[in-house]
């Protein structure tokens, strides 16, 4: 049986489909080595995003697969016009055959724009799909206008996701089901509080009211307006999706002011450990989404690890804790082995984009596949979602937080470490 | 009550304001020169306290106070040898130099201090409050507003009460005759930057504790330590911490009628304010 791996080996090293025709794959067949592009943020303030980059292009590059590959790695400076303008200078100077990227729609947006516009597959991920599908539109307000993409798809979670799952948490709460919204003015809050496609919809059918006073700008020094707001309406859950310093400000004013909900379900701030910390003792039972942890049951197809010995590997590698990031980023590289694996020609984009479509690929971060499970039709043709579980940050004895899984409702093969606790 | 609580609220966040601003005010007072690295110099001094902390399990406080020395040195180095090359006639080229120190201050602290946010290690004091009637001042905010308070106090006192203040105040009204007096404005500068940066010592601390920062969050606190300055006129020590006052309140405000205008009415109260009196409400110098 002719596997991907064996084929990309043997390929490469005998020239295999150039005897077999001269016209076919001349990329592997001239043992010239596979382009792929990468872009992320690595410094900026999206850059603890891109912390185990490296760290997983260098895995990638030892890896069987990963000798057939080059890869070219720009920084987007966490800036939406640095990433379009590295990833024109990816396709055009350097060639690339396949563009990858990661991490906030700030990044994968304007790099999945561009390829689309030239013409060269982009394989995305690290941004909920609606910010990401809709965003990159011509007119995000106009659903009937909405066009399916030729070169880009992506891989993740969507808001859908994220709303059940901390409505799931919440459920195992006894609380009054009054939730106060903390929504930044930003593409992530205006997503969250909207009424169409937020949280506002799901949280009444399921009988929870929602306090929301109002789009506030990042990097605000005061949330006494909110906080006043919410202690108005008697609210035990806070949910929010806020940049970590802003986070950090509420959280520590809420307190100061003497308002402590039962559960406070926050996206964005505190996915990074170190963010968590920053709250000294006062992150204890803050919940979150985990899209990826080393207890999810899934392994490296490029590999074989699994999800635990990759962030395993990073601590030993780095002395850092491991952060959910690395899964995904991990399974970019995967897609682009597997997808390179059932081409001939590497340097035709109609038939990568052809093969990441046909993507069937059991990955570190679940499977993958764009056959539009769990998607509305617009998005299912570009669109593999992976799952979505909720956790809990608990102190650790001796300092540092752990990351607990307490809610799987959604996606039962991923084992929980306990259920969910009141914040005291 | 709610009302009372917002602008109390308020009126404390307008010492955080006025801490971020003072250093700039004296800079800017003495020498016309508007630092544009001062939010990443505030940042820096915030990662120099976190280090005294975390190498030698300081308190935050204790390590402010062996940090600001240091930073005296730094400033004083930095105005002797860089920034008093750049005044002249022309207002460009100091502009450029710190705008171009502050991108290089920003990426050199993210090589050494990587793109964690970092917090300064807090305790019970962080989430302490005083309870008065049915409002909660949390005591962070108000030590803030103290040191503020303090700070322009002690400023005060340095310049109308010692030889030193004269010499600032002359350079600052004109720096060719106190030249004749004996006076090197060169030496003058170095020591107003120093200074400058005792006091973002001190905002760096307060900055640390209340919030997370990272290397590139300085020029976002720059903004409203500029209006603060602008609104309290030029080379006016409390009408700095006036226009902090402002800001922070018509903050407060906006964001109680809601959240969208909370920054926007910060820079409303800035506009309205240069409207009613351009040169700001108290400025000492005529110029």
């Amino acid at each position: 049986m002719i596997t991907r791996r064996k084929l990309l080996r043997s390929t490469a090293a005998t020239g295999l489909s150039l005897a077999a025709g001269g016209l076919a794959a001349p990329a592997i067949a001239q043992g010239a080595k596979i382009r792929l592009g990468y872009v992320s943020p690595q410094s900026g303030p999206l850059a603890a995003f891109s912390e185990a980059d490296q760290f997983i292009i260098d895995g990638f590059l030892g890896s069987d697969a990963g000798g057939s590959f080059e890869v070219i790695v720009k920084d987007s400076q966490s800036n939406p016009n640095r990433a379009a303008e590295v990833a024109g200078e990816l396709i055009i100077d350097e060639e690339i055959d396949l563009m990858l990227v990661a991490s906030t729609p700030e990044t994968t947006n304007p790099v999945a724009t561009t390829c689309e516009a030239e013409g060269i597959p982009v394989i995305s991920t690290v941004a909920p799909w609606q910010p990401w599908f809709i965003g990159q539109q011509g007119n995000p307000g106009d659903p009937g206008s909405w066009r399916p993409f030729d070169y880009s798809f992506h891989f993740f979670w969507g808001l859908e996701d994220v709303i059940s799952t901390f409505t799931a948490m919440w459920n195992q709460l006894e609380t009054n089901k009054q939730v106060g919204g903390l929504f930044p003015n930003d593409g992530d809050g205006n997503a969250w509080g909207d009424p169409n496609v937020g949280f506002p919809k799901p949280l009444d059918a399921q009988g929870y009211g929602l306090t929301d006073p109002g789009r506030y700008q990042n990097l605000t020094d005061d949330f006494s307006a909110q906080i006043n707001a919410f202690k108005a309406a008697n609210c035990e859950i806070v949910t929010a999706v806020p940049i970590p310093p802003d986070f950090t400000t509420f959280w520590t004013q809420a307190k100061q002011q003497g308002f402590t909900p039962k559960a406070a379900s926050i996206g964005k701030a505190i996915l990074f450990s170190q963010a968590v910390e920053a709250l000294g003792d006062q992150g204890h039972n803050l919940s979150s989404e985990v899209w990826w942890s080393p207890r999810h049951p899934f392994a490296s197809s490029l590999t074989g690890q699994s999800a635990g010995d990759l962030a395993a590997g990073y601590t030993a590698a780095t002395g850092r804790q491991w952060t959910q990031p690395i899964g995904f980023v991990h399974a970019l590289f995967e897609m682009a082995a597997d997808v390179m694996g059932r081409v001939e020609d590497s340097r035709d984009p109609d038939e990568v984009a052809a093969a990441i479509a046909a993507t069937q690929l059991q990955s570190i971060v679940g499977r993958l596949a764009f056959d539009g499970a769990g998607l509305p039709p617009f998005a299912a043709t570009n669109i593999a979602k992976t799952p979505l579980v909720g956790g809990q940050w608990r102190l650790k004895n001796g300092g540092g937080y752990d990351l607990v899984i307490v809610d799987n409702s959604d996606h039962s093969d991923i084992p929980t470490g306990g259920t969910m606790e009141e914040i005291s | 009550m709610i009302w009372v609580d917002t602008i109390l609220q308020g009126i404390l966040l307008g010492g955080l304001y006025a801490l971020f601003a003072a250093g700039l005010s004296l800079v800017f007072g003495i020498m016309r020169l508007v630092n544009l690295a001062h939010g990443d110099l505030i940042v820096m001094g915030a990662y120099l306290i976190l280090l005294l902390v975390t190498l030698l399990g300081l308190s935050p406080f204790l390590a402010a106070l062996i940090a600001m020395p240091v930073m005296f040195l730094l400033g004083w180095a930095l105005q002797k040898f860089l920034l008093n090359r750049t005044l002249g006639d022309d207002i460009l080229p100091p502009l450029l130099v710190t705008f171009g120190l502050s991108i290089a201050l920003q990426n050199a602290l993210l090589e050494t201090f990587s793109a964690d946010s970092q917090r300064l290690p807090t305790d019970a004091l962080t989430t302490a409050s005083l309870q008065m009637g049915p409002i909660s001042l949390g005591v962070m905010p108000l030590l803030t507003f103290a040191s503020a308070v303090a700070v322009i106090l002690g400023l005060n006192q340095l310049f109308y009460r010692t030889e030193l203040g004269r010499a600032f105040r002359a350079t600052s009204d004109d720096p060719v005759t106190a030249g004749l007096m004996g006076i090197k404005p060169a030496n003058i500068f170095a020591t107003a930057t120093g200074i400058a940066l005792v006091i973002v010592t001190i905002a760096a601390l307060y900055l640390g504790l209340r919030a997370n920062f990272d290397p590139n969050i300085g020029p976002a606190r720059l903004i409203y330590a500029f209006e603060a300055v602008i609104i309290g006129g030029l080379g006016s020590l409390w009408g700095t911490l006036a226009g902090g006052i402002i800001i922070g309140v018509a903050q407060t405000l906006g964001a109680a009628i809601n959240p969208e205008w909370q920054i926007l009415s910060g820079h409303i109260a800035f506009l309205l304010v240069l409207l009613v009196r351009p040169r700001g409400l108290f400025p000492r110098a005529h110029d």
